[in-house]
């Protein structure tokens, strides 16, 4: 393996990550304004979990930004110029929300527009977030080269980007949701599981269709992708296979309360199944980071630097691995906060 | 205005609108520790109702530095594109240990304030410990960038532009790194404390307090102001290091910051005024003789250039001059007032048992904004003083800004995002505070 192929995987893991934790992130503070006044606990542990979490989540978008800067400049370039305007409204909403985050929790007047502005920002800016992918696959690109401009019209009239708009937001919720349902269950609030579990019974099957859809309607311009996707069919068999998985782990029976599910190992099997998907994908994009005009081999850094950036991640992983395991004993696990009023 | 005027403005707006939370983000975490420290050793109480206060603060604060913060590293890439292809290739690696430092901060700041009330007293001054440590450590990381484009080093590059021989520690290393790095930091110290010793101020002045709060907010200032004479008095020191770093490296910067043109031996010190540029002199300034030469390394016959060492199309703009005054004025002026109010605290209250001079109060107010003005001041200095450069000597600032067009509309969205989210944050800050007097503390503080 070339030094390009191993900084490409390490962002695309980042990138994974980012996603299922943005999905998690962004989904719990869509259910926090769904359920604020619902008659389960369901709206209140969302709003557990995200409290302190929200800013962790923050510094993993800003990783990727980073890593990316890093590992392929030239594609910083490249998307920095074409993405201003999105990724703009991106940070728009993020401030506002995180903003809003914190001030809810120090007054408590706040506490009804922080959930509705959070809840609202929750989907926009996956959404928003989402447009990198089409315009990545080409045809939205004008003047390569020269001075690069994105077809902002065409982008926005095109029905493959809505339909990766809805693949985004399904996943988003169906990931949020199962997250949540175990949240509960660990939390020992069974009303909240049964809504929690409910709707990723929903939202599972509709995260496919809206799969297939979307590769439906891809744009012309796209046809070099659907051939290397079907090229890497394996994967994508694989991940199907562990949806079933997971999906089947709602059903099985549970210990703890009358509502059937583990819900725990559905997560992991449904993480597994988007894992599956994203490396297929990934490796049918490559060696695109913009198709048709940059690959990840004219925009890689310089290798001096990919080596000290490698050294870097594996200290600071280990830095930092003590410092999450603390983080997740205090939020995700210890029942003093689970199970407070 | 054209697209690279326009760039320049917005990112030195979000800069400017960041740079507020960030600072305090880097002083106030100090304060906290150490409040938390006096708390253990005194076992006073009153330290641990400002260590929690503060954290509140900081909290709030904290609240807008992480999205400003997301929002110009992500802009970076968005106006500056060109700058940032070079950056990725030489100095994405303090970018990158940053983000270490940022996870640091904000997994124990999460601990610190969400579950305090389950952690042990060690753990929790650990936590807070870490919360500073990453926040400083954020702050040198960055400064590692910015001193890299005063004076680039860590890379060749080729005539056509390619990055080769690429060396990241010696980027990252780079001449004026260390002198840099330790001026934002003690000058982030030194606003942390002056914004405390502010308020403080404010609600001494203000009297109406009973007996606790007045014992209560009369410690919190004679801390405050002891912690911002030290740290404003390294300030001075180092900000003359800094200087004498520009001297070497970034002459056309200090020739531009004394309005100095003619290059000189015992050259003189231009204090105050401004430089005219039809004359090409400081005029209205005070000009201590060989004071400059002096300043720069040390002996009055140190030969410092003038402007006119240099083409004219690489003159920094003139009014850097006076960014550059009104800095080292603040540090100066701060100073003083420190000293002088420490004076009058032990020559007042321990010898003549009389009360505070309340002018002296009514002063102190203004020592936290302006020692902001100061860091303001000194950043627009610093990347307006390297103009035309964005790294200097090797790209233009024209070369590195973002050709789309539609800027315009972008800006005035952002401005009003920033208008809102500082309205809303002193909204939020004075109302919680109002709702929450130190009286209420007192009353359900019964130790931990
Ligand atoms: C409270 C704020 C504050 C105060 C009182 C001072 N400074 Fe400062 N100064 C800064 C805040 C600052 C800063 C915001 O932190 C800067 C901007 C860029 C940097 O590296 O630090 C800075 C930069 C800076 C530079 C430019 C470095 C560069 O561009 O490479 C010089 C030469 C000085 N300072 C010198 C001084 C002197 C001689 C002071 C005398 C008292 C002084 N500063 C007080
Ligand atoms: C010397 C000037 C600066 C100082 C002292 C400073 C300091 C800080 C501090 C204390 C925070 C909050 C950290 C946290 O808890 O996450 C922060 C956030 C941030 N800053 Fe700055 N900053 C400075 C300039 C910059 C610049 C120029 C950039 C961009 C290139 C930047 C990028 C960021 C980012 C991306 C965040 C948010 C990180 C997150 O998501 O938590 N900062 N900064
Ligand atoms: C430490 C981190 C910082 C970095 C890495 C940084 C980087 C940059 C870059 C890349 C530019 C654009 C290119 C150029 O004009 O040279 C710039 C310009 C600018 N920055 Fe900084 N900056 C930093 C801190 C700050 C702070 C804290 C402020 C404000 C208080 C500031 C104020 C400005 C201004 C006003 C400009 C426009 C300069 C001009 O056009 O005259 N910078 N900076």
């Amino acid at each position: 393996m070339n030094e390009e192929v191993i900084a490409i995987l390490v962002l695309w893991t980042f990138i994974f990550i980012y996603s299922i934790f943005g999905s998690i992130d962004f989904g719990s503070g869509f259910w926090a304004m769904v359920y604020h006044e619902h008659r389960t606990s369901a709206g209140k542990i969302a709003n557990r979990f995200l409290s302190p979490t929200w800013e962790i989540t923050n510094v993993f978008l800003v990783l990727l930004v980073v890593a990316f800067v890093g590992f392929f400049p030239k594609g910083a370039f490249t998307l920095g110029t074409v993405l201003l305007i999105p990724v703009s409204l991106i940070l728009f909403l993020l401030a506002i929300r995180s903003a809003f985050m914190v001030f809810s929790y120090s007054v408590q007047g706040y506490r009804k527009t922080m959930f509705f502005i959070s809840g609202i920002c929750g989907v926009l800016i996956p959404a928003l977030l989402i447009t990198v992918l089409p315009v990545s696959q080409g045809g939205y690109i004008s003047g390569f080269n020269g001075r690069d401009v994105l077809l902002i019209g065409k982008l926005f009239t095109s029905p493959s980007l809505y339909m990766y708009i809805l693949f985004g937001l399904t996943s988003e919720l169906f990931l949020s949701s199962l997250f949540l349902a175990d949240y509960s269950k660990v939390s020992k609030q069974e009303g909240a599981y049964r809504l929690y579990r409910g709707n990723a019974l929903l939202l599972g099957p509709l995260t496919l269709i809206a799969a297939m859809v979307t590769l439906m309607v891809l744009q012309p311009e796209a046809n070099w992708l659907i051939d290397n996707l079907y090229d890497q069919r394996m994967w994508f068999i694989l991940s199907f296979l562990a949806f079933l998985v997971g999906y089947g782990c709602l059903w099985l029976k549970n210990s703890e309360m009358d509502t059937a599910g583990k819900p725990r190992l559905a997560l992991l099997a449904i993480v597994a199944q988007y894992g599956f998907a994203s490396y297929g994908y990934g490796m049918a994009h490559l060696p695109y980071i913009v198709y048709p005009g940059l690959t990840i081999y004219d925009a890689f850094t310089a290798k001096e630097t990919f080596y000290s950036l490698m050294i870097m991640y594996a200290v600071g992983l280990a830095i930092l691995t003590p410092g999450f395991y603390v983080f997740w004993r205090l939020f995700l696990k210890d029942k003093r906060y689970l199970q407070q009023e | 205005m054209d697209t690279v005027v326009l760039a320049r403005a917005f990112f030195g707006t979000s800069l400017a609108f960041h740079i507020i939370f960030a600072t305090l983000g880097v002083g106030i975490p100090l304060m906290i520790v150490i409040a938390e420290i006096l708390h253990q050793v005194k076992n006073d109480n009153d330290y641990a109702i400002m260590a929690k206060r503060w954290t509140k603060a900081f909290a709030v604060l904290l609240g807008v530095a992480i999205p400003s913060g997301t929002i110009v590293g992500v802009q970076l890439s968005l106006l500056w594109p060109g700058f940032m292809e070079i950056v990725g290739k030489v100095i994405s690696l303090p970018f990158q240990i940053e983000l270490f430092a940022f996870f640091i901060e904000a997994l124990f700041m999460s601990i610190y304030v969400y579950a305090a009330d389950r952690l042990p007293k060690f753990f929790r001054i650990i936590s807070v410990i870490l919360v500073a440590f990453g926040a400083v450590a954020s702050a040198i990381l960055i400064t590692a960038v910015n001193t890299w484009m005063n004076t680039p080093d860590g890379f060749k590059i080729a005539k056509d532009g390619t990055i080769f021989d690429v060396n990241p520690w010696d980027a990252f290393f780079n001449p004026s790194f260390i002198s840099s790095a330790f001026h934002v930091s003690v000058t982030a110290y030194m606003t942390g404390a002056f914004a405390v010793a502010s308020i403080g101020a404010y609600k001494l002045l203000r009297g109406k307090l009973s007996k606790n709060e007045s014992v209560y907010h009369k410690k919190g200032f004679l801390l405050a102001m002891i912690v911002g004479l030290v740290f404003s008095l390294v300030s001075s020191f180092s900000g003359h290091h800094s200087a004498q770093i520009l001297h070497e490296h970034s002459p056309e910067k200090l020739a531009a910051a004394e309005g100095l043109f003619e290059t000189q031996r015992y050259a003189p010190l231009a204090i105050g005024g401004f430089t005219d540029p039809k004359t090409e002199e400081v005029k209205y300034g005070i000009e201590i003789p060989w004071m400059l030469s002096w300043l720069a390394a040390g002996k009055f016959d140190t030969k410092v250039k003038g402007l006119y060492e240099f083409p004219r199309e690489t003159w920094p703009p003139f009014y850097v001059h006076t960014l550059f005054n009104v800095m080292v004025g603040i540090g100066f002026l701060l100073l003083g007032l420190a000293a002088v109010a420490l004076f009058f605290w032990w020559y007042y209250g321990k010898r003549k048992k009389r009360p505070y001079p309340r002018w002296l109060l009514f002063l102190l107010i203004f020592s936290g904004p302006l020692s902001m003005l100061g860091i303001e001041f000194g950043w627009i200095f610093s990347c307006s003083g390297r103009q035309p450069w964005t790294i200097y000597r090797v790209q233009t600032t024209a070369e590195a800004a973002t050709q789309s067009q539609n800027l315009a509309p972008l800006f005035l969205l952002f401005i009003g995002l920033y208008v809102m989210l500082g309205v809303l944050t002193i909204l939020i800050l004075t109302s919680y505070f109002k709702r929450n007097p130190v009286s209420k503390e007192f009353e359900k503080y019964s130790g931990y």
